[in-house]
Order: structure tokens, then C-alpha cells, then sequence
């Protein structure tokens, strides 16, 4: 019989916090000497939730590290506008890695980055502060947020404007000879490598669609890890001559791309979802905690589906959730709460599944955190399970059910967006103004633009 | 390089975390007896023996420690502010004196200084266990001779873990020896390093890490050989 070593539990260990972060700098130092690293890469995100990338030498970052880069933030969308000038991108050195695909000869590091105003103080046109800052919430209130999203995507022959799939296969289906396979198989090692570990990853239904599902981690590495991936598999595609992409409705008819997230809360170490008193094993924490992403769902809509495009994907159903409901075991809730396995009530967790890949991973797990955390402040009740299939509703039941639906376009999310407090207070003035306006722009664009649909339609019989 | 001796077993946290943070071997023993009992091949490299809560059977350990054939040093004793007295007429007993509370940055400084002043290495420097290798000096992890890259805390845990092959850790000791003050996520997050960790081992050297079933991990063999 083995006996565990639990020896020294005491809570109150004085840790030595400054030198633990001098230990992470001399690590990533140390590492980029030993390795003989060419290049590193500081990386960040811009309000959009588009991957930015500042390479510097070697020689560089012992400074940037200690004092951060200073650079031009009115050139980044969302950032600072142009009379505010200056920030600082200040490296995390718990994040640095090798790039996996880098030429082995020339060794290349990577590393994201805070940004922070000249001052030291955090920037807030920064989303991974805006995600930072309510990590710390939650914190402050005993919650840690795990998140473990399932991103799907398409690969296609090329970016063009008609996009060609590369196989007709569908759902499980063995396509040895595919070569989407193959790549599929080079990007999880590559994720891997990138401490990004995968839980499954499968061929979905559409053609050439692809889902990779994530294992779970707090909900600030998973946001840097959303970034990596899409990185990784757009660049891992891009080598074989492929084009990936994470837009949500690519194909007419053909299911989009989403990103179901799992999410469960612990407290003090334990799964704070689980209550082995309940019928159902669902605590109250998590009972309120639907409930809040319940009441809350139409206003963050805009952050977790933020294209024109989302919403072609929301509208046609297939996986993707229509009305404003959650249940047990009915793929077409927006809130599903798996059944958990008897003996792992840690996995217990609900999955929001509104969520596309196209999203800002830092400002969407943001939302949903805050919404969930607002229904636990403020004991919200669940309302009652939606059993029966929503895609069958007619528009008559669903109002005698009182069951609301998600915001059919990007403009009726906006306008949900902008009335609501919860989203202001979580994104912060700066870059719930900033994406409102950008967003309202895009929705006018693309009102102004004569579609396919228009023209197919009505030229020939106009 | 050979462990340390500390007294007494088990020691107080904050000892342990820092002998552990700077990468330390150590070992911790109940009483004189002991000591010589579980004496390395090549004998303790030094002793670390704390005497504020037993300064009697602190000091009597030294002495014993002093008056084996190869007098055992240096030796460190920790003791509270309000016992400097009991240092008194016992110079010959330990080598230097650090007081308690603890702090980490009096104490580096202490043990390093001591050992240099011995003419000892003050670090070990690699850590070899089957495929596996750290160099603590260069931060830098290999299997098979093919590097390992890792991140910051994904070295640490496997530091740790390879300084004491054999042995089982629950989750909260992980959590608190090698996170120490970054608590969040409680024992979760010790699970997904620990899956990291083997992903980046490769398939082929995964299983050096083994999980203990409804109590923790356990990097290479079990000492029990089970």
C-alpha cells in the first residue's frame, strides 16, 4: 500500500512571489540561450480577436522583459485612439514556448503579452485584461472558471470567394486516404507541443468540416489557447497547401462552425457544480449560474457571435441553438447539461452552445463568466427544462411557452448589447464603445450590399 | 549531490517549500538514531536542523552530528528570536544561525554562503532518472537526449517530481510545494499540468508519471516495487 505524502498543508505559506517571477525570466532567458532561439515572437490580441504578432531578437528581451515594448497602440483596431498614442506589451513569461514548426535551425520562441498603458497601469483596450479582470472577480468570491471549448472549422482547397471542399465524407467517418486527416492529425501534435492538450478530435458532419475538443483549463489559458489553435491550424493548413477556416456559415445548407464551451466552476478545490445532496447532482451555484447565462443570453450574443455571419449559422439550427433554454439531454437547448458519470462529479459542467469560433476568446469566456456570476449573486431561479426538440417550434407555441430567441442578426444582438449594463461593466467603457461602433459600421456595410440570394432571385424574374 | 539532513521530520512548511524551490535534495530524520541509520553512501552534505519548538533535542542531535568520525557540516540551526541565549557556549555545534519566522531570501543566502565557504557545489546540478534529464543550471529538460520543451511550470512540476522518484504526492502537496503561492484553480490545475506533462513526454515515456489512484502521482517506480 502506497501512503500519499500530505505532510505540509498549511494554507498561509509566505511565498516569494518576486523571486518566482525573476525564476520565470530567467527560465525563458536561460531556455532562448541554451536552444540558440533567433527569433521571438510577442503575441497579443486586438479588440476583434484578430492574432497579433511583434517578433523581436533574442538580444531584446531581457529589456522588453523587465520594461515591456513600447509601441504605437492607435495602429492595433480597438486599441488606443490616435491622440492617446503610446502602450506597453509586457511579456507573460509563464506562457513562453518553443514554436513547434519552427525551422529547427532557426529556433523560434513565442510568448503572449499584457498590455499596459506607459504608467504600468492595465491597458483597457486590452481584451486579455478585460478577461484577467473578471477571472479576478470570480476570484475574489472564491470562484475559479474552467473552460473547455469544442472548436469546429472548415478546410478548404483555397480563401477564394467559392469555397471548395475537400472530401464529401461526414460524421466518424475513416478517411485514411483524406488528406484532411493528415493534417489533422500534424495539428494535434503540434497542439500538443503547444501545451494545448486535446480531448478528441473527429470529423463532423458537414464536408470537410473538422472539430477538435480541448481538454479543460482556467479560462485565461484557455482564451491563449483558442488563439494558438486557430493559428496553428490555419498555419499547419496553409504549409500543405489548404486553406482553414473558422468563419461560422461558409456553406449554404451545410451545418457552421461553433464552438460549444464546457464550463464548471471550483471553489476551494472542489467542483462547485455538484451537490451530492440534489436528485440531479446540479448544485444551487450552478442552478443560478444557468439561470444568470439564461436572463443574460440575448445581451451577450454580440460578443459571442460577433459576424453577420454568425448568424446564418444560428438561424439554420442543426447543432446550433435557436431559442433561449437549457436542458439535459436536447442538443437544441442553448444551455446542455451533460449527464455526469457516477464516481466524476469533478467533470460536472454545462456547455453554452451558442458560441462560435469566430468570437474574441478573451471578451466571450469574459461574458459568460460575469452572466453566470450575476445569477449567483442574485440567487436567480432556474427556470423549467425545455424537453421537448426547439427546432420544431412553431412561432405561436414559442410565444405560448415564453421561450425567447436568440437575436436573429448581428444589428437586434447590438441593440440587445448596448442596453445592457452587465456587458458594460464587463468589457469596460472603452471596448464596449469601441466594438458597438465597429460592429454597427459592419452591419451597415453589409445592408448596403446586393447578395447572391438578390441577384439569383430576382434578375431573372425582374 | 548528496541531501541535506533536516530535522525535524516532518518540517515546518515554509522550510520544506524553500529547500524544494531552490531545487534542494533533502531528507528529514526523527532523532540521531535515524540519521545515522539512513546516512547516504556518501554521507549528508550538510544538515539543516530547526530548534525552536525542541531546542534541547535540537542541540543534542548537533552534538551528535559534530562527534560521528566525519563531523557533519555545515549545519544550520534555525531558531526563534527570543532563544538567541540558547546559542550561547555552543559555538562548536552548528556553523551559522538563521532565525525563524523564516524568511526565504535570509535563508538562500545563509545555506549558499555556508556551502561556498565549505568549497561545495551549492547546487545540484542535474537530475537523471531513466530516459529522463534535467539540467538545473540551464533549466534545460532532455528524454532519449532529444530536448524537452516545456514551459516554465511544466519544468518545475517535473523537477520536483524527478527529485523524488518513488513517491506519492496528492494533488494539495503538489499544488502547495510547487505552485505555492498560485493557489487558483486548487487541485485541478495540478491535473491538467500533469496531462501536459505526459503529452509532451511522448507516448513512448507518458507512463513515468503514474497516477495513484484516488490519491495523487508518483513519477518512476514505486519504491514498494508495486
Amino acid at each position: 500500500m502506497e501512503t500519499p505524502d500530505t505532510g505540509d498543508m498549511t494554507p498561509d505559506i509566505k511565498p516569494d512571489r518576486e523571486r518566482r517571477q525573476q525564476d520565470q525570466q530567467d527560465y525563458v532567458l536561460r531556455t532562448i540561450e541554451e536552444r540558440g532561439v533567433r527569433l521571438v515572437r510577442l503575441w497579443f490580441t486586438d479588440v476583434l480577436g484578430r492574432h497579433k504578432s511583434v517578433a523581436i531578437s533574442p538580444a531584446e528581451l531581457e529589456t522588453v522583459l523587465d520594461e515591456g515594448l513600447q509601441f504605437d497602440g492607435s495602429a492595433i483596431d480597438g486599441f488606443s485612439r490616435i491622440q492617446e498614442g503610446d502602450v506597453l506589451a509586457r511579456p507573460d513569461p509563464s506562457t513562453f514556448e518553443l514554436l513547434p514548426w519552427a525551422d529547427p535551425a532557426e529556433p523560434s520562441g513565442t510568448i503572449f503579452c499584457d498590455i499596459t498603458n506607459l504608467d504600468g497601469t492595465s491597458f483597457e483596450g486590452d481584451p486579455r485584461q478585460v478577461l484577467r479582470r473578471n477571472v479576478d472577480r470570480a476570484r475574489a468570491v472564491g470562484f475559479e472558471m474552467f473552460c473547455a471549448p469544442e472548436v469546429e472549422f472548415f478546410y478548404f482547397a483555397d480563401s477564394g470567394p467559392v469555397p471548395t471542399t475537400l472530401d464529401r465524407a461526414s460524421y466518424f467517418d475513416l478517411t485514411t486516404t483524406d488528406v484532411a486527416s493528415d493534417l489533422r492529425k500534424q495539428t494535434l501534435h503540434m497542439l500538443e507541443a503547444l501545451s494545448i492538450p486535446v480531448e478528441y478530435s473527429f470529423h463532423e458532419d458537414g464536408p470537410s468540416q473538422h472539430e477538435i475538443d480541448l481538454q479543460y483549463t482556467d479560462a485565461l489559458s484557455m482564451a491563449d489557447s483558442v488563439m494558438t489553435l486557430r493559428l496553428a491550424v490555419k498555419k499547419i493548413a496553409m504549409d500543405r497547401g489548404v486553406y482553414a477556416t473558422f468563419m461560422p456559415k461558409p456553406l449554404n445548407g451545410v451545418q457552421g462552425s461553433g464552438m460549444h464551451t464546457h464550463l464548471s466552476l471550483f471553489r476551494d478545490g472542489e467542483n462547485a457544480f455538484h451537490d451530492p445532496t440534489t436528485a440531479d447532482g446540479l448544485s444551487d451555484t450552478a442552478r443560478s449560474f444557468i439561470a444568470g447565462l439564461l436572463r443574460h443570453a440575448r445581451e451577450i450574443t454580440a460578443v459571442t457571435n460577433q459576424l453577420v455571419n454568425s448568424y446564418k449559422r444560428i438561424n439554420e439550427g442543426y447543432e446550433a441553438p435557436r431559442y433561449v433554454s437549457w436542458a439535459r439531454n436536447n442538443r437544441s437547448a442553448l444551455v446542455r447539461v451533460p449527464i455526469t458519470k457516477p464516481g466524476k462529479v469533478d467533470s460536472t459542467r454545462i456547455e453554452y452552445r451558442a458560441l462560435d469560433p469566430a468570437c474574441n476568446p478573451y471578451l466571450a469566456f469574459s461574458v459568460l463568466l460575469a452572466a453566470g456570476l450575476r445569477g449567483i449573486e442574485e440567487h436567480l431561479e432556474l427556470p423549467a427544462e425545455a424537453t421537448m426538440n426547439l427546432y420544431d417550434l412553431s412561432r405561436d407555441e414559442q410565444r405560448r411557452l415564453g421561450v425567447a430567441s436568440l437575436p436573429h442578426n448581428l444589428e437586434e444582438a447590438l441593440d440587445e448589447m448596448e442596453a445592457s449594463e452587465l456587458v458594460r461593466d464587463t468589457l469596460g467603457d472603452h471596448i464596449f464603445e469601441w466594438f458597438l461602433r465597429n460592429k454597427r459600421s459592419e452591419w451597415n456595410e453589409y445592408q448596403r450590399q446586393v447578395t447572391s440570394f438578390e441577384l439569383e432571385t430576382y434578375l431573372p424574374n425582374w | 549531490m548528496d541531501p541535506l539532513l533536516i530535522f525535524p521530520n516532518p518540517p515546518p512548511p515554509e522550510l520544506a517549500q524553500c529547500l524544494d524551490l531552490d531545487g534542494w535534495s533533502w531528507k528529514a530524520v526523527d532523532n540521531a538514531e535515524a540519521a545515522m541509520a539512513e546516512e547516504p553512501d556518501e554521507g549528508w552534505s550538510g544538515a539543516v536542523v530547526v530548534a525552536d519548538t525542541d531546542p534541547e533535542g535540537a542541540f543534542a542531535l548537533c552534538r551528535r552530528l559534530r562527534k560521528v568520525e566525519v563531523p557533519i557540516q555545515p549545519l544550520l540551526v534555525l531558531v526563534g528570536g527570543g532563544q538567541l541565549d540558547a546559542l550561547e557556549l555552543r559555538d562548536d555545534l552548528f556553523d551559522d544561525f538563521c532565525l525563524t519566522p523564516l524568511r526565504p531570501a535570509e535563508f538562500r543566502a545563509r545555506i549558499e554562503h555556508l556551502f561556498s565557504r565549505a568549497g561545495r557545489g551549492t547546487r545540484p546540478e542535474l537530475v537523471e532518472y531513466g530516459p529522463l534529464a534535467l539540467n538545473l543550471e540551464t533549466y534545460q529538460a532532455a528524454v532519449d537526449g532529444e530536448p524537452l520543451d516545456l514551459t516554465y511550470m511544466e519544468y518545475e512540476l517535473l523537477k520536483f517530481l524527478a527529485a523524488h522518484p518513488g513517491k506519492v504526492f496528492t494533488r494539495e502537496t503538489l499544488l502547495s510545494r510547487v505552485w505555492g503561492y498560485d493557489y487558483y484553480g486548487g487541485a485541478r490545475t495540478v491535473d491538467v499540468h500533469i496531462r501536459r506533462l505526459r503529452a509532451k513526454l511522448g507516448e513512448e515515456h507518458a507512463g513515468l508519471i503514474h497516477t495513484v489512484r484516488s490519491v495523487g502521482y508518483r513519477f518512476g517506480q514505486s519504491r514498494w516495487g508495486v
